[in-house]
């Protein structure tokens, strides 16, 4: 009853977007679609939301067709795209009960649903929409598309250019309506936020990467990773791609994550590498695996 | 029917948050008959012209003061040399010089013949024609006093009667043709430009992941500007009444019934735009062109149809504009009924439903 996806594939005239792709999502599951811009996010939201029609392959929402029953998913699915896509005019009061009304519904019958996050924009329910901040945009944008009490809720990067602490709340509240038996599609390029999703699939240039539970897709991760860090950040990065055993070079934060050829070896060796490229102050330390350095290992 | 009502709720907060579009939405049919009825006129006024007066006896005397003070003309100018014609025309001073021979009285006298060159700046011809009639007419008003006394053997005198708007007011004219344009400007463009505002702004999608269906999403945006068209058109009708003083011969209540029937085919026409196009530029271009230069240019509204080429007056058919026009015309102006007009209302009619049909049919209910 949740989402079943089975080798849907969909090109643009000579633009390959989706290429056979095939998941489900478990009723009230939080699902993560993770992948940089241009992957194919929102193209299979789209499909899944009956707004486009894949080349091939199938899909089921809330056990409907996609194609043959599109009117019944649209009773009752909720949908917020990747642009801001309520009414700028209209205030914030107003919105959300235009969406309560073409769905054929209250706000106060359903108040219990998005309360917690309505509280927070409520003192500014007469300002015009388009006035919000990103953070309140995206959280009227939730309300309004949880107001019919949907089954399944559809959020295309729902924290795209929020900032660091709408997006903590913004996840909080996620979790919460899973609690409500709502199941939660959303994609996002953040690999943080990765993490807190129950399932996640890896997804680039139109392919699955992966589909595994967060942890077990760190776990999975193949070589041991050495946080790296100079006084050169810029020379350290050239230096270790030239280096001959290199396996991959990130940048991450201050550090640079770096994985080797050889199955064993001793940070020494690497450590007088890089003075001898004219480095100070190198240090070399193990740590773990983040879903980043999966992705990148993976789209390599 | 309560998403209906809360869907055109929306709409009429778009329409009255948007100032600007408001103010075009009213300010535009006021400025355009007041424009049209004022400024923009076929009818002479107070023409400046030059005299030359080479005799000044009385007889010239007399037709130079006929001349002035007739509403028409004003003697702006008294020259005293032909060669001051040129200059006078060249500076633009004045539109027509009257030159009348040297012994003008004399000549009438004694040879029974005397003569008056009128020259006109026929850079536009049109003025310079009714400049040279209206002179004519009050030389040949003048001629008749002098002639009272003798009776003329053979005389043909034709007797003009102008029907339906005797005084030949321009205003008579450019009212229906104004509404015209007015209604299909806003209907069309107005809607074609809200629907594509929704697709421009992504509100579409959710719109189309919603269970409102296409015909509910069209008439929704249709109606408010139906109701504001009616408007309009009441506004156009009161001030060319009240201050054009036009009359509406005809039923006001037929009058209202048929602009509503037009306004809805161009409104039918904005959704078929708002189908084709993705912007809302393009959506105001395609408007501006494709439905504005046709109603001004083939509706028979400033040129007449009778003497258009035959391509263009077999294309002339397929504008509802053409239609509305002979419709309002009629009503306003000769006070015909349904009886007379009904093929007109049926073509009109026809058309507003094939156009509805097909931009039902052509609303996407997906994105693409």
């Amino acid at each position: 009853m949740g989402i079943t996806i089975s080798n849907i594939s969909k090109s643009y005239k000579n633009v390959k977007a989706l290429q056979d792709i095939s998941f489900d999502v478990k009723p009230g599951e939080l699902f993560g679609l993770i992948g940089p811009d241009g992957a194919g996010k929102t193209t299979l939201f789209r499909i899944l939301t009956t707004l486009l029609i894949a080349n091939e392959g199938t899909a089921t929402v809330v056990g409907f067709d996609v194609v043959a029953d599109y009117k019944k998913i649209r009773n009752s699915v909720g949908y917020m795209p990747g642009k801001f896509s309520l009414y700028q005019d209209l205030t914030v009061e107003e919105n959300l009960s235009f969406f309560a009304t073409i769905f054929g519904t209250t706000i106060e019958e359903n108040y219990d649903l998005i309360k917690d996050i309505y509280v927070q924009i409520e003192p500014f329910k007469d300002r015009r929409a388009g006035k919000l901040s990103g953070g309140m945009k995206q959280k009227l944008a939730l309300c309004c598309a949880l107001i019919h009490k949907p089954k399944v809720l559809f959020l295309d990067e729902p924290t795209t250019g929020v900032d660091p602490v709408s997006r903590k709340e913004f996840w909080d509240m996620l979790k919460r309506l899973q609690q409500k038996d709502i199941t939660i599609l959303v994609s996002t390029p953040y690999m943080d936020e990765a993490a807190l999703c129950d399932r996640i699939a890896l997804i680039q240039h139109g392919k699955i990467l992966e589909i595994d539970t967060p942890q077990a897709i760190v776990k999975h991760y193949p070589k041991q990773i050495y946080n790296v860090r100079a006084n050169n950040m810029y020379q350290l990065i050239t230096s270790l791609n030239k280096y001959e055993h290199h396996h991959s070079v990130y940048p991450f934060g201050e550090f640079v994550h770096y994985t080797d050829n050889r199955a064993d070896i001793n940070p020494n060796d690497l450590i007088l590498y890089l003075e001898s490229n004219n480095l100070l102050d190198v240090e070399i330390a193990k740590t773990v695996a983040t879903i980043e350095d999966t992705f990148m290992e993976l789209a390599k | 029917m309560k998403r209906f009502i809360g869907f055109i709720k929306k709409e009429f907060y778009h329409i009255f948050r948007d100032r600007r579009s408001l103010f075009i939405l009213f300010g535009m049919p006021i400025a355009q008959i007041l424009l049209f009825g004022f400024a923009i006129t076929n009818e002479i006024n107070n023409v400046d012209i030059a005299i030359l007066d080479h005799s000044k006896d009385a007889t010239t005397k007399e037709i130079i003061n006929k001349i002035a003070s007739s509403k028409y003309f004003s003697t702006k100018q008294i020259i005293n040399r032909e060669e001051d014609i040129a200059s006078v025309f060249k500076k633009g001073q004045v539109k027509a010089v009257l030159n009348f021979e040297k012994d003008f009285s004399k000549n009438l006298i004694k040879e029974n013949k005397a003569t008056i060159q009128i020259i006109t700046d026929a850079t536009d011809p049109n003025t310079a024609n009714t400049i040279s009639n209206y002179v004519n007419a009050i030389l040949q008003k003048y001629q008749k006093e002098l002639n009272k006394d003798i009776t003329m053997v053979y005389q043909i005198v034709p007797e003009t009667r102008m029907v339906y708007n005797p005084e030949l007011k321009s205003v008579y004219m450019f009212v229906p043709g104004v509404m015209t344009i007015i209604l299909m400007l806003v209907s069309a463009m107005m809607t074609s430009i809200s629907i594509t505002r929704e697709k421009e702004l992504g509100t579409m999608e959710i719109l189309l992941v919603s269970p409102l269906k296409p015909i509910q999403v069209i008439i929704g945006k249709v109606f408010p500007y139906i109701f504001l068209s009616i408007i309009n058109a009441a506004i156009i009708v009161m001030l060319s009444i009240f201050i054009f003083k036009m009359p509406v011969q005809g039923s006001l209540f037929l009058l209202g019934l048929e602009s509503i029937l037009f306004i809805i085919s161009a409104l039918a026409l904005g959704i078929l735009i708002s189908t084709i196009s993705a912007t809302q530029q393009t959506a105001m271009m395609i408007s501006l062109m494709a439905l504005m230069l046709p109603v001004i240019l083939l509706s028979g509204f400033i040129f007449p149809i009778s003497s258009m080429p035959l391509p263009l007056q077999v294309i002339s058919n397929i504008i509802p504009a053409k239609w509305f026009i002979i419709i309002i015309k009629g009503i306003m102006l000769k006070d015909v009924g349904l009886q007379f007009i009904w093929k007109e209302t049926l073509i009109l009619l026809g058309m507003t439903v094939f156009f509805m049909t097909l931009s039902v049919k052509k609303y996407k209910i997906r994105l693409e």
